[in-house]
């Protein structure tokens, strides 16, 4: 996994977990790696990932049983939440930029419609 | 913790660190940054115990330097190495010095780094060199590691070993690790705090993920922002 260096490193774990879940490749009662393997894997600061770790659980995204190892306990609604939450901040970040171009909503909106036709409908 | 407190130190008509004030926080990764020049040797060398602050004092966990020698392992930036020994006789050699030795950490580590006690130091390349440097400095257990400049002028995959073997190594919250280094891009991910260092004074200080929150940006922008006074 790369990492982007001007954005929070703790966040960007958790925000790929939460894209993992979103796509299905993880669902409730999959074993996850532990901080220790997942520092190791991505080679990051162990500091940060125990820190993405406790945020997850404070979220209840996942659960950490003690000899066990970590596990993900996101079932619905809190699954359609999440994939919510990530498409509000994709928008806001699509909006930002385009306002910054000079873009409005509605000729956002009408080139939305146009990207559509030309992605042949439907995403 | 380590503390510099109004820490001044002059060589010859150079001030090398001009009342610096630092709290290194314990349980951390900690990155010194700045420019050649900036102190950051000094510093280092200085919490080893390897030279005395003109004015203002060093503490480490309230004590001088000289008498915490046991709980600090110090890679220094200039090699050390005696190159009529084997890599195995250099280890032989450092651990008959600390106690806090850990032997199967070393062979571990030996294997982890593809080295081998047999090899001769004076005959190996330079980032096998680096990655013996490391081996004799983390196969101890010292609660702080100090590192000078462990990355410079080694290529990208022994740099890439060389930051593997010390996540893979690391007991987080327990040991203090701190790093001086040009190479911010490759310890981004590495650092919890950091220092920006130059002309002898802390100019900025803080955590890593607070300044990414905060500003937006990564290290390499912040430095490049706080030094645009300084030729890089």
């Amino acid at each position: 996994m790369k990492f982007d260096s001007s954005r929070p490193i703790y966040r960007q774990i958790i925000d790929s977990y939460k894209k993992q879940l979103i796509r299905g490749e993880l669902k409730t009662g999959d074993k996850i790696p532990s901080q220790r393997e997942y520092a190791e894997q991505v080679r990051i600061n162990p500091n940060t990932v125990q820190r993405a770790y406790r945020e997850m659980e404070a979220l209840q995204m996942v659960e950490t049983q003690r000899g066990q190892g970590t596990f993900i306990i996101v079932a619905e609604p809190m699954l359609t939440e999440i994939k919510l939450e990530m498409a509000r901040d994709v928008l806001e970040y699509f909006s930002g930029e385009m306002k910054s171009l000079g873009y409005t909503y509605a000729q956002m909106i009408s080139m939305l419609e146009e990207e559509e036709k030309k992605q042949g409908g439907g995403f | 913790m380590i503390e510099f407190k109004k820490v001044s130190k002059r060589f010859g008509s150079t001030q090398a660190l001009d009342k610096l004030d630092a709290n290194f926080p314990t349980g951390k990764i900690i990155g010194l940054f700045g420019p050649n020049g900036a102190g950051k040797s000094t510093s280092i060398k200085m919490i080893a115990g390897l030279n005395r602050p003109d004015q203002g004092q060093v503490l480490i966990d309230g004590e001088l330097p000289r008498m915490s020698k046991a709980q600090i392992a110090y890679l220094p930036e200039i090699d050390h190495l005696y190159p009529w020994m084997t890599v195995g006789q250099a280890a032989e050699f450092t651990r008959t010095f600390y106690g806090d030795w850990d032997n199967d950490k070393y062979h571990e580590l030996l294997k982890y780094l593809n080295l081998s006690a047999e090899m001769k130091t004076g005959k190996i390349s330079k980032g096998q060199r680096a990655k013996t440097k490391l081996l004799l400095t983390v196969a101890r257990r010292a609660p702080y590691l100090l590192m000078d400049e462990p990355l410079s002028g080694i290529d990208i995959l022994t740099r890439e070993e060389i930051i593997n073997a010390l996540v893979r190594d690391y007991r987080e919250g327990e040991q203090t690790i701190i790093i001086s280094t040009h190479e911010i891009a490759e310890v981004e991910s590495l650092v919890d705090e950091v220092f920006f260092i130059d002309q002898g004074k802390i100019m900025l200080s803080g955590s890593a993920e607070e300044f990414r929150v905060e500003r937006g940006q990564s290290l390499v922008e912040i430095m490049k922002e706080a030094f645009r006074h300084v030729d890089q």
